[in-house]
This record gives C-alpha cells, structure tokens and sequence, in this order.
C-alpha cells in the first residue's frame, strides 16, 4: 500500500517585475502548473508610463524548499527582472479589493448594512432588495466580511486578489 | 548599408552575421518564403532531415561536438511539433539550439488554420525562451538576442516563430550590429566571500570528491582544463555524470567513472563516504543520488551552477556558488595559488579497497557477444582516432557510458534529462556535419534506432561516413531489465519483435551493413565498419538477456547497488516501483 506524503506549507506574497510582451502571463502561469506549484492569487497590470514593465503579486503557498524554487524558477524567466518574496524580506502592506453582492429585505438587510459600515465598506449600488459592497483591505478582513455575509443573504463575490508592498521609503 | 528587405531574407543575413554554418530542417507551406531565400545562398549549408524530430536532434549533435548553438528550420503545425521532442531534449540538457519555426499568417493565427498549432505554447516550458514575431523590423534584434539567450548563461533551446507574412513583409536591413535592448546579463562569477569559503572548505577536507557534470562541458574546453588543474593541485577524486563524461580523462589514476544508477561501485561509495562534495556543473539528479534522505550524509556540499534554480532544488547544499564553471574555477585555483592539497592517502587506500568490486565485470559467455565485451572492442580499435560518440537510450547508452572511455570534451552526446530513444542518429549525423573528418559511431540499440531510423537517408544524401552499432539483443533492453528486477519477468510488450533485417536495410540506403554473430568475427567487423568510408551499420547480435551492473534499483540508496552475481527478487514494494 502507498499513501501520497504531505508536507508542512507557508503562504508567501511574491511580486514579479516583468517585461510587458505578449505570453508572459500565460508563461508565469504556466510555470506554476508544470512544476506543480500553487497560485492563490495572481494580480498585474502596466506600471511604467510606457507600458514597458508590468508588475505581477502571486499569493502562493507551499513547503519552504518549493517557495525557494518557485523564487529561482521565476528569476530564470527571460522577460523576469525581478522577483521579491515579500513574506521573506519584512513588513509589508497587502491588500485587495472585493465586491460583495447581498439581497435580503427586513432585519437582515439592516444588519448587512450596518456590518458594512462596521468594516467600512462602500456601498456601490443598491435596489429596494439589495446591495453591492466596495470592500478594500488584507485578505483576511475580507474573508470574514464574506463569511458575515454569508448569513446575511450573500449572492456573488468578486475579488481582485491581492497587491502588496515593503513598508518604508525603500522600493524592495 | 540599409535597404528594405523581406523578413525572410533579413532572417538569413541575421543567421550569416551569427556565423551559422548549418541550418538542419525540413521545408513546408509556412517556411517557403524562407526557403526561397535559402536557394542558391552558399553562406549557408542546409542539411535536408527525414523528419523534424531528427533536425532538432542533429542539431543537438553538432551543438554538443562543436560547442557551437544548432539551428533547426521547421514549418508550422506538424513541422514544429513534431520538433518539440528535440527541443525539449535540448532543454533538459542545456544544448544551445536556436529553432525557427514558420508559422500562418498573423491574420489567421487563432482561427485553426491548415498546418496552425499554437507553437509558442506548446514550446513555452521546454524552451529556455520563445518569441511570436509579428513585424519583420523586429527579426533582427529577436535573432540576435535569441543566439544571446541560447548560448550564455545556462544554454538552452530558444524558439522563434515566424508568421508567413512576416517572412514576406519587408523592413529596413541594416549591416550593422542589431539595435536591441539588453536584458540578459546572467550572474557568471562567484562573489569573493563564497571562493574563500569554497578554497577553505577544500583545503580542510579529508575525504574530498569533484562529482562534475554537464556544466563544465557547456562551460567550454577552458572548464575542462581548470577542473584537471583543480584537480591536480588538490589530488581529489573525480566522478562524473552521465552528461559530463570526457570533462576529466578516464585513464588519471584519480577516476572514479560515472556516478549514479550504473555509476562504479567506486564512484557511488565515495560520494557516500566523502566529507566534501565539490558539485562543478551538475545537479543532483534523482540518476545519481538514488534515495535522497540516504545520499551522502555526512558530507559538506559545494555547488558551482550557473542555473540559480539548480541549487537546493532536491539536495540542500552548504555553499552555493551561482558562475560559471570555468570562471569559478578559476577564481578558485587563483585564490588557491601555491597552497598544497592535505594528505589524501588514507583516503585513496579506501577508494582502492572499493575499486577491488571490479563493479563493471561481467561473467564470460560462451555461446553469446556480451554487450559489454562488444563495447569495449569497439574502445579498443577507435580510441586512437578519438571518435565522437553518441547513444540512443537504454541498456547499451549505459554500456557505452561504463565501457567506453573519454579524454577530452564534445566526444560523448547522448541524451541524458529526457531520455530520447532515437536520439543518437540524428545527433551522430550533426556532429559528422560540424565534424567532417572524425570519426562518428552512433552506438545503439535495436529498438532505439528504428525511432529515427529514417535519418539514414539523411547520411546518404550528404555523404557523411556516420557508423551506427547496433547491440542487437532482441529487446527493449532496460525496459526487460527493470521488468525482470521489478515485476517478476513479466516482459509486457518489452519484446523487440518482427525487426527489420538491418544488414538489408542498410544496403536499402546505400549504406554498407555487416553483421557480427560471434566473438570470433567481433574484431574483424568493427575493423571493417572503421575502414568504410561511407556511412555503415553494424548489427551486432548480443547476449539477449544481459543486465547492466552495477544497479541502484528504484527508491534504494546510493550505497545499495546490485552488482553481478548479487542475488535479485524480482519484485519491489509500491513506494519503490512509483519512482521513476
């Protein structure tokens, strides 16, 4: 009898500066399936004036020999210029953005507002039976203001998944 | 100068400024363009394969022998994936290849034109970089940062895709060198702290090991040279890899011979043994460590690999080192000056008592050629014409790699990460192109050849004097042998039935075909193979059920090797038949 071994796993953030050219996504994604690695989350977009470098923040857990590999292999990429484990160099400020689509009528649907002043929530639009919520902030805030939620008449969810940053003046 | 000219044609100005000799390809619809600017250009050769898996291959051979990157011209669709097993061959061993493939017009990519495959996606992770080129005043900086991408750093295959159109479209030429920007600058020497480390982690050691691989080939001949230096000063013991064979000379007293799966008894027993492992260019395969929580315990281990993601990828090391082989040591040997290495006699005296094995010898047959027997004469009768060789994969790769011996680097090619049975013909061929007057010999087996068997023609056409041995032993080989170990002899379609009578198809070819039945004709057929100036298979009928020892089967530890004469169960737990 074989049994498939599980290893102990880290959540790390890692950002990726990339050459903005045609595949380079599909190249990073890819990466992460054939080597059997794991995206919990993937952001990028342009962030030169001349839509020259996109930056890229990957969520991604795993053992800690594989969040090494994961850093070497992405640095192998020809169109890569750098790539920083935020989790590994210090502090650093995460967030993301959701929307939160909540119908209900009465009592539950006072409670959901008042829950979404509580977490300073932006209402973005609302009918007589429903709102949609604008909630920035970590991961985390969100899940819980999701998990409330869920109790409270949720209907859709969408995240942007999550852009993070070294604390301090220095750029990592 | 400047003027406006195809893309095509600035494609094979591109090539001539890069110094490309041979391009090894196969026409079709989407590379017509550039098979028109190909016609009548005397700059360039252009080797005519069979199939395009034998161009990628053959482009591997001339890349591997002469140190040179390989260019492969394909059509789109089938001609660039059948391709794909060469270029991903190429990229498992670091071989500098540059691919252009065509590709349909940029207005029907997407729309599942005739002969369209989505080629940079499928190349996309077997190629070190791919590009889609969609404006023909683009070619010329894409090639050149392509040959530049190819051929520094770790090399690798580097594919180019080039619509029709594209290829038909003109822009502005220019003679001089190509405008691009420069991106790629990979880390090439080792930073000082890390070679004073290195120089004092060796001088302290009692039981050191050089385990080199493929690295110092790719390095260039200066590698080589300053691996024997190193060696010499520290007196260290040296092992290889598969892929690194011919980087040091197998006839200084201090070989060990390859290491790993069928390494020595020697080699694996000081890997295991050593306090310091000193990794030049090599990394850690699951070939040469066998299990991985009982490899080299006790060891200190320094890495010098170009390829940052080469480093504690599945063996954690002490001291890494990301340079190049050749510079590195260098630095190495600079910072060692006169300094003399420790006493190593108590060590040597172990590594005599585990060469007393004789872990490569094999049982005398009288009715039959042993496989190794028939490897060794063939050593015997060409090593003074330093021959270049090259494999297919299985039993008779890890024969030759035992019994045959290298001095020197770019004689050995054989395919060692993928393992690409009907590698060795097509590779031979490439290296008889880059090497006009050596002496090429495909060694081979007999279910191997017949997957490139068509590159024959190849040889034919352009009069190379390649020569295919076949150890014709009726079998798939290793596929038998690992049956037989593993699976209690249930020999699941491992047989090589209904082979085609090689003697006649050589003659079919125009080659010239022996045969060699017995001992007693072993010589003699091999002198006759060497003496052809043409091109000539040898089909050598071998014992048929001969094992390649020394063996780490699956899941055991480098220390658990089967020799011949050990007694074998024939079955193995799941956890061990799981392994690869």
């Amino acid at each position: 009898m074989m049994h498939i071994k599980q290893e102990a796993e880290e959540r790390h953030v890692l950002t990726v500066t990339v050459d903005n050219e045609a595949g380079i996504l599909a190249k990073i994604a890819g990466l992460f399936t054939a080597r059997g690695y794991n995206i919990d989350s993937l952001t990028v977009a342009d962030i030169t004036e001349n839509h020259a470098v996109s930056r890229i923040t990957i969520v991604t857990h795993g053992p800690p020999s594989q969040i090494d590999q994961i850093h070497a292999q992405l640095e192998r990429l020809v169109p890569v210029h750098k790539v920083v484990d935020l989790t590994e160099v210090g502090p650093y400020v995460q967030r993301e953005l959701a929307l939160i689509k909540v119908a209900g009528v009465g009592e539950r649907r006072v409670e959901a507002l008042r829950v979404a002043d509580v977490f300073r929530a932006k209402t973005v639009d609302t009918t007589t039976s429903s709102f949609i919520f604008e909630l920035t902030g970590a991961p985390d805030k969100i899940d819980t203001f999701v998990a409330i939620m869920r109790e409270l008449g949720l209907v859709e969810v969408g995240r942007t998944g999550v852009v993070g940053m070294i604390r301090g003046a220095e750029e990592a | 100068m400047s003027e406006e000219r195809s893309g095509a044609n600035i494609l094979v100005e591109s090539l001539v400024k890069q110094g490309v000799e041979f391009v090894f390809g196969y026409p079709g619809g989407a590379v017509l363009p550039i098979y028109d600017a190909l016609f009548g250009d005397e700059r360039i050769r252009h080797i005519l394969v069979r199939h395009e898996a034998g161009a990628a291959h053959a482009a591997e051979g001339y890349a591997r022998s002469t140190g040179k990157p390989g260019v492969v011209l394909v059509t789109s669709g089938p001609g660039a994936t059948n391709a794909v097993t060469g270029i991903a061959d190429a990229f498992m061993d670091s071989i500098p290849l540059v691919v252009i493939t065509g590709q349909v017009p940029t207005a029907l990519i997407g729309s599942d034109a005739f002969q369209e495959a989505d080629t940079v996606g499928i190349s996309r992770h077997c190629t070190k970089h791919n590009y889609l080129v969609k404006d023909p005043a683009d070619l010329a900086g894409i090639i050149d940062e392509a040959f530049q991408i190819a051929t520094t750093g770790r090399p690798g295959p580097v594919l180019i895709d080039i619509p029709k159109d594209v290829q038909i479209a003109t822009a502005i030429w220019n003679d001089g060198p190509a405008q691009r920007r420069q991106r790629y600058a990979p880390r090439t020497q080792g930073a000082s702290a890390e070679i004073e480390q290195a120089v004092a982690l060796i001088a302290a050691a009692k039981t050191p090991i050089l385990y080199t691989g493929g690295g110092v080939i790719n390095s260039g001949p200066r590698a080589t040279q300053l691996l024997r230096e190193l060696q010499a000063k520290t007196g260290a013991p040296v092992t290889s890899t598969l892929m690194g064979l011919g980087a040091f000379p197998a006839d200084s007293a201090d070989w060990l011979g390859m290491l790993g799966m069928h390494g020595t008894y020697e080699a694996n027993m000081a890997m295991n043994q050593a306090d310091l492992i000193v990794c030049v260019g090599a990394r850690f395969d699951d070939r040469v460590t066998g299990r991985l929580d009982a490899f080299a315990p006790n060891s200190k281990k320094i890495h010098i690999d170009i390829d940052r993601s080469s480093i504690n990828k599945t063996v954690p090391v002490d001291l890494p080192i990301v340079g190049d082989c050749a510079q590195v040591l260098e630095q190495i040997l600079d910072l060692w000056g006169t300094r003399k290495g420790r006493d190593l006699t108590e060590w040597k005296a172990r590594i005599d008592g585990w060469r007393e094995k004789k872990s490569l010898s094999f049982p005398a047959n009288a009715n039959a050629i042993m496989p190794q027997l028939a490897i060794q004469r063939l050593f015997a009768l060409t090593k003074d014409q330093d021959p270049i060789i090259s494999t297919e994969v299985g039993q008779h790769q890890m024969w030759a790699a035992q019994h045959f011996h290298f001095f020197g680097p770019n004689k050995w090619l054989t395919s060692g990460g993928l393992g690409t049975m009907g590698y060795g013909l097509p590779a031979a061929i490439g290296a008889q192109c880059g090497n006009p007057d050596s002496l090429v010999i495909d060694i081979a087996g007999d279910a191997s050849i017949q997957m490139n068997i068509q590159e024959m023609g190849t040889a034919t056409q352009y009069r190379l004097p390649v020569k295919v041995f076949i150890l014709n032993n009726e079998w798939m080989g290793m596929v038998r042998q690992w049956q037989e170990l593993t699976y209690e002899s249930r020999y699941s379609n491992s047989y090589s039935d209904s082979l085609p009578d090689f003697v006649k198809l050589a003659e079919a070819y125009g080659w010239k075909g022996i045969r060699i039945e017995n001992e007693s004709e072993l010589d003699a057929g091999i002198q006759a193979m060497i003496d052809h100036p043409g091109p000539v298979i040898v089909d050598c009928l071998v014992a048929k059920e001969s094992n390649c020892f020394p063996m780490i089967p699956s899941g055991a530890a480098h220390t658990e090797m089967i020799l011949y004469g050990d007694a074998v169960a024939g079955t193995m737990d799941d956890e061990a038949k799981a392994l690869v």
